[in-house]
């Protein structure tokens, strides 16, 4: 059976690209879960088809594409052969690298799900609907042994078993990580991970936790653990509660230093067999003193003393002295006239990256008017002093300024500081920020007009390469919410598709950690002191020491909390607040507290999940649109950026897209993966057939390479969009002027969105034959679009104040500091458009389309967005890429290959209309048009002169960045007709490696003319990379693959725009 | 022992020179005005009683240089945070050698002296402001890059942010400290877009006390023992405007000091004195 091996391939590959991502995150298991939903349906109905239809064509169909024919033929489709499905799921078992057993083991039991709704089994579809919270294994061995033949049972058995126990012990580690948020839980925290060894059968890591102590801590971790299970467990063993200024650390391949993300599996995030991490203060309390325990001043002394002592955080000589004194202090107590003076331990401990003698006596002699402090004085005195140094808590992020003059970026609990050199040149309080995104290697901050300014101003940096700026972000991104925020921003009710990071601080805010804090109220813990560990010789309070040496042990174990109050008294001679009282409830409280907040997030995350499979299925059952869909298309293309305002809230992060992409590329094929960022492939975006973008994205994208390919069924067509495109890439040249750019791709969004709206009758509807839940469902989600609809619309008036951009690529990301400005108007819209639409819900038939091709739509008002002000120009790279052997993930171009050509062929059935099947395309160049040069200003105000002289900036810094070049193919063609019908837009793809970066985009249009339809497809590659690229190569490639995906479509024009940096000064 | 940054105000030196007599013809000038020496060391005189006297610093008295006509001008030769004394390198090639003296008379005080020796910095104290929690330092015509990076090294605790300087000769020619958390700034134009960048350059709020006229923002703060706040600001037969809102500061010693001369050459209360707390280290 084709078809089978088909599916084999598929599953090699997935497990390859499993192996291949170690970056995917927790969510990427759970979006798997989705795209085999979808993989399941498809191989069932590809097999109905494969009966049916035999061979030719349908070999290149994509399987979903066949699979719905086959539905709206034989609505009972449905109800696939179980048998069918056991021998994908063995080849997959089979292939499966060992280690990767668990993906695969979860797939397969999400594949089982699946396959119990589509056979309506009542039990199964409870379970699916459960499973994700309990777990219920015998029925999923029932399923199971229905479903597969007898030999297989057995193995499918085991590993279900496996799957299920990770899963649970996932939930255990999650369910942990909340009791542990929530302190009190502790006890239970501390058993389940035992619980866990004994239970577990998957592999056993051992992470190294270097403390702040500079001790090591070792403890075992189940291999897929995330990131908060380790955490947790160092915390336990830390017995701390106020665990929200902290993270773990660890060394990326880059030999750079990276926040483990807690809501991910370390595996992954690690990206080497190097589980070393250390234990690190995260946000610097501005004010130590509001902490409530002294375990956790006493942490974060250590990790200042560190920070003074690497030079990190730079003091004066007095400073250090005096840091130092408190430190001595608080290891030894008073100073002793007597005693020999510790100068020995002085002389080892480092106090200063300079240390000196003379340091060294004056820390002596300040030691000596510390007498009578108790440690826990000496640390507060310590932090008093630390968190008035200009550097506490800024965490330093060297860039350039547009000028490529080199600066640093600080950030902290206040906002962004610039710096050059020492000084500081300009700063950004979190207030003025209004965005926070980058894009490459280029951070952008867009600012909050002032109260003279009339516009918002952008300024941009250029850090060392991607991965910097994507780290400078996320750390704006944690810091801004940390601080700012009274609490993390809440997960989108659906993540729709949009591109880019969605990372997001996931972790309490500090105005929830404080309230938590308040909340404590166990008996002060007893820890050592570092130095106590070393000299026995005790001092101040000798039997203060003694006792907390005695108590060390009991008070690591985490049951120390639940012990009675007596035994705390007068240990470690910590000042102790008589108000403290053990109460049970109190505890209890607030780990529900915690529990509460996590369930939440979580649950979201799930169903936001489900429903894009959801939205993924039915796209691919749906009918191909109708004519007035494509304005469907539209709508929600102009409409995404709004869209992306609330799915920027989503704290799903972009590995986990990137997992994700990497899966649904081969079940769902390019649909999917439109909402992906981060494929990394250039064949594979190029394969991407239905891929889309407006043409508006691409015209006002600054990306530097554009390669544009379009390829058209049957002569006739013009593609319009294309068209439009290139002039205003000319334009944009031509005028120098930032403001005209903005304009014209103002204006282009603005047509977009009057065709939308002719086109109302288009409307997003559920198709019939799906199971009821997945109808359900997908209704959410067409509200969810309408949503985005209604908020486009806001959008466009307003124009660039609200409009919020939405990123392509992992490369790119942002983040919304301020709530947008236009959201309460919006939400108004968004009713009036949710009426609107359900009436057309109702009187709908076809389902349209649904809603993945939505975010290059964001792009484009992201570029309209740019403000008037200021262009932010784009780095642009020398040569288009699109080898294949760059590719750093290897991609699987059939399944693509195979979805294309199916929609196009389909779309004319739809209309009734036979194909206008034309094989052969015969691309022909036709012109050649000269490079034009494109100038482009990019306005940084990185220091206050800058800003001062607003009006002149722009005019002064105008620097030339690249050189475009637009070389048009055209084959000869009637180009008359194109009357301006709005394309549909298919998908958008991006892949992006760490050199290059492709985004393909297929606009599909289709008109009716005369009785023929002629379905016009679009495709544009924009292929962005920092080394040199083949270009000819890349075209040639795209063409060939172009031809090989639409067989039966011709070539009728190809422009090669190439935008070329002229001058980079750095990379 | 204080902790950092306490103690905003806290003097108990102050350093003056005399006035030579080159002052009144060669002395730099931003415009061109007759100085009568006599008047200008009268008034002198009486600032530096007022400091020894009124508000009982120990004042170090420098003899004037007659081959350095602005050298009565101390503020600008040396920056004096905590221990530690940065001695400038004044952007006027003129004024070089001022600070030896100066150098000399902080050694003395046994302060830590830290030298600005880079042939491309230059810093004039009067461009210098420190609020207590930080520093601001204009980029002037005496003042640039160099010279902040400079100071920012040798105050390493403190945040250095520059500000331009768009008017006038220093900043602290229309701005000073009035208080803890206090900028006096004056009410021009480039005055108030000054204070901006200050403000928002900073992690730290300030009030601000505008005063009509942006050379009485010049004033000299101090928090003493015994007296509380005290301010040395201009008389009203000067400015008579910025003495009234000067008056709505209840809670500060106000102490009106003439200036009439010295402005002539561009010099401030703040220019006067090298105010010096040495009780801060032990």
């Amino acid at each position: 059976m084709t078809t089978e091996a088909g599916s084999e391939t598929e599953v090699k590959e997935k497990a390859e690209e499993s192996a291949a991502q170690p970056d995917q995150s927790e969510k990427a298991s759970e979006e798997t879960k989705e795209v085999a939903n979808a993989e399941g349906e498809e191989k069932e109905k590809e097999k109905e088809k494969e009966g049916k239809e035999g061979k030719g064509i349908s070999r290149y169909l994509p399987t979903w594409l066949k699979k719905q024919k086959s539905q709206s033929q034989t609505s009972p489709t449905k109800e696939a052969p179980p048998t069918e499905e056991p021998v994908a799921k063995v080849t997959q078992e089979e292939e499966g690298p060992a280690p990767e057993v668990n993906g695969q083991a979860e797939e397969v039991e999400e594949k089982e799900e699946v396959k119990s709704e589509q056979v309506k089994e009542k039990e199964a579809e409870s379970h699916s609907n459960t499973s994700a919270d309990t777990e219920p294994a015998k029925e999923e061995k029932v399923d199971e042994s229905t479903e597969k033949s007898p030999e297989e049972t057995k193995k499918e058995a085991t590993e279900g078993e496996g799957a299920e126990e990770e899963k649970k012990k996932e939930q255990e580690g999650e369910k942990e990580a909340k009791e542990g948020g929530g302190e009190e839980g502790q006890t239970s925290i501390f058993q389940s991970p035992l619980r866990l060894v004994r239970k577990n059968k998957m592999k056993l890591v051992v992470c190294h936790v270097t403390l702040l102590d500079g001790t090591d801590f070792s403890c075992e971790v189940e291999k897929r653990a995330k990131g908060q299970f380790l955490f947790f467990k160092v915390c336990e063993h830390l017995n701390l509660l106020e665990k929200d200024y902290f993270g773990l650390t660890y060394m990326d391949s880059h030999e750079e230093k990276c926040w483990l993300d807690p809501t991910k599996e370390i595996k992954r995030q690690i990206r080497s067999n190097n589980w070393q991490f250390a234990f690190n203060v995260k946000f610097y309390p501005p004010d130590p003193s509001l902490l409530t325990e002294d375990i956790t001043r006493y942490l974060l002394c250590l990790q200042l003393r560190e920070d003074v002592a690497s030079g990190r955080l730079p003091c004066s000589f007095v400073t250090h002295a005096l840091l130092g004194s408190y430190t001595l202090q608080a290891e030894f107590g008073d100073h002793e006239p007597d005693q020999p003076r510790p100068l020995d331990y002085i002389g080892q401990a480092t106090f200063a990256p300079n240390q000196n003698k003379e340091m060294e006596e004056k820390i002596l002699e300040l030691h000596k008017s510390h007498r009578g402090m108790t440690p826990a004085q000496a640390d507060a005195q310590f932090l008093e002093n630390a968190k008035k140094l200009s550097m506490y808590g800024v965490d330093l992020h060297h860039a350039k300024d547009s000028e490529g003059v080199d600066i640093m970026l600080g950030v902290c609990a206040n906002g962004l500081l610039v710096y050059k050199d020492r000084l500081r040149i300009n700063r950004f309080a979190w207030p003025k920020i209004l965005k926070i995104s980058y894009k490459r290697n280029n951070f952008y901050i867009k600012i909050r007009p002032g109260e003279t300014e009339q516009f918002e101003s952008t300024v941009g940096f250029k850090l060392q390469n991607h991965r910097s700026a994507k780290r400078l972000w996320k750390v704006c991104v944690e810091n801004h919410s940390f601080f700012r925020l009274n609490a993390p921003e809440p997960p989108t009710k659906a993540r729709f598709l949009t591109l880019g990071s969605k990372f997001r601080y996931s972790g309490r805010t500090q105005a929830q950690t404080r309230l938590a804090s308040s909340l404590i109220d166990r008996p002060a813990p007893n820890f050592e002191r570092t130095s106590s560990k070393r000299i026995s010789r005790s001092l101040d309070g000798a039997p203060v020491i003694s006792i907390t040496e005695a108590t060390a042990e009991n008070g690591r174990e985490p049951h120390l909390e639940l012990q009675s109050d007596s035994k705390s008294p007068g240990c470690s001679g910590l000042p102790q607040s008589p108000l403290r009282v053990h109460g049970d409830n109190i505890y209890v409280r607030h780990s529900n507290l915690m529990l509460e907040d996590h369930d939440k997030t979580q649950e979201e995350v799930l169903k936001h999940q489900a429903s894009i499979s959801q939205l993924k299925r039915s796209f691919m059952e749906a009918p191909p649109p109708s004519p007035p869909q494509p304005n469907q298309w539209e709508k929600r293309l102009t409409s995404s950026p709004a869209t992306s305002i609330r799915i920027q809230q989503q704290q799903v992060s972009l590995e986990e897209e990137i997992a994700s992409v990497l899966f649904s590329r081969h079940s769902a094929a390019g649909f999917y993966s439109a909402d992906e960022t981060d494929c990394s492939v250039p064949e594979a975006t190029l394969d991407a057939v239905i891929c889309s973008a407006s043409a508006t994205v691409c015209s006002s994208s600054s990306s530097p390479q554009k390669l544009l390919i379009s390829s058209t069924i049957s002569a006739a067509e013009v593609v319009e969009p294309q068209t439009e495109a290139a002039p205003a890439d000319n334009t944009i040249s031509d005028t120098k002027e930032p403001a005209k750019t903005t304009e014209v791709e103002i204006e282009e969004t603005v047509v977009v969105q009057e065709v939308s709206r002719v086109a109302k009758p288009g409307v997003v509807t559920v198709t019939a034959g799906l199971p009821a839940a997945e109808q359900e469902t997908r209704k959410q989600e067409v509200r969810v679009v309408e949503e985005e609809v209604m908020l486009k619309e806001e959008v466009k008036p307003t124009k660039q104040e609200s409009v919020s951009s939405e990123s392509e690529s992992e490369e790119e990301a942002e983040y919304h500091p301020n709530m947008p400005i236009a959201q309460i108007p919006e939400e108004k819209e968004e009713e009036e458009e949710q009426e609107e639409m359900k009436k057309k819900e109702e009187v709908e038939e076809d389902v349209s389309v649904p809603d993945a091709p939505s975010i290059p739509a964001e792009e484009e008002t992201n570029r309209a967005e740019d403000d008037v002000k200021k262009i932010e120009t784009e780095e642009s790279t020398d040569d288009p890429m699109v080898t294949p052997d760059e590719a750093p993930n290897g991609v699987l171009p059939p399944e693509e290959g195979l979805a294309a050509p199916t929609l196009e062929k389909e779309e004319p059935k739809v209309n009734g209309e036979a194909s206008l099947v034309e094989a052969e395309p015969r691309p022909q160049v036709i012109c050649c048009s000269e490079p034009p040069v494109v100038k482009t200003e990019m306005v940084t105000i990185s220091d206050t002169f800058a800003a001062q002289k607003t009006e002149i900036a722009t005019k002064e810094v105008p620097i030339v960045h690249t050189e475009t070049k637009t070389i048009t193919y055209e084959a000869a063609q009637l180009d008359g007709n194109g009357d301006g019908e709005p394309g549909v837009l298919m998908t958008a793809q991006t892949i992006t490696s760490e050199s290059l970066c492709t985004t393909t985009t297929t606009h599909i249009t289709k008109t009716l003319k005369g009785g023929l339809s002629e379905t016009r497809i679009e495709k544009r590659i924009v292929i962005t990379g920092d080394c040199d690229i083949d270009h000819d190569q890349a075209l040639a490639q795209a063409i060939k693959e172009a031809k090989e995906q639409h067989p039966d479509m011709s070539v009728t024009r190809v422009v090669v725009h190439k935008e070329t940096e002229l001058a980079d000064e750095e990379d | 022992m204080a902790g950092l940054m306490a103690g905003f105000g806290h003097y108990t030196h102050a350093v003056v020179r005399g006035i030579p007599s080159s002052l009144a013809k060669e002395a730099l000038r931003s415009c061109q005005a007759e100085v009568d020496v006599a008047k200008a060391r009268r008034e002198h005189d009486a600032y530096v009683e007022v400091l020894r006297t009124r508000l009982g610093l120990e004042v170090v008295e420098l003899p004037a240089d007659e081959s350095l006509p602005d050298c009565v001008f101390v503020e600008d030769a040396a920056v004096v945070c905590g221990d530690t004394a940065l001695i400038t390198r004044p952007g006027a090639e003129s004024r070089r050698r001022e600070t030896e003296a100066m150098k000399g008379a902080l050694k003395d005080l046994n302060l830590n002296i830290v030298e600005m020796t880079d042939e491309n910095a230059t810093l004039d104290g009067g461009d210098v402001l420190f609020t207590g929690r930080e520093f601001f330092v204009g980029l002037s015509k005496r003042t640039n890059q160099r010279g902040a990076e400079i100071l920012a090294d040798a105050f390493k605790d403190y945040a250095v942010s520059t500000v331009p300087v768009l008017e006038g000769l220093h900043l602290k020619t229309f701005c000073s400290m009035g208080g803890p958390g206090l900028i006096v700034i004056g009410s021009s134009e480039p005055a108030q877009k000054t204070l901006k960048i200050m403000q928002q350059m900073s992690d730290h709020r300030y009030d601000k006390l505008t005063v009509p006229d942006d050379l009485a923002a010049n004033c000299v703060y101090m928090n003493l023992p015994n007296k509380g706040h005290v301010l040395m600001h201009c008389t009203p037969e000067q400015y008579p405007e910025s003495v009234k809102v000067f008056e709505k500061l209840k809670d500060h010693m106000l102490i009106p000091v003439s200036n009439l001369e010295k402005v002539k050459v561009d010099g401030g209360l703040t220019c006067c004195s090298m105010l010096i707390n040495k009780k801060a280290n032990n």
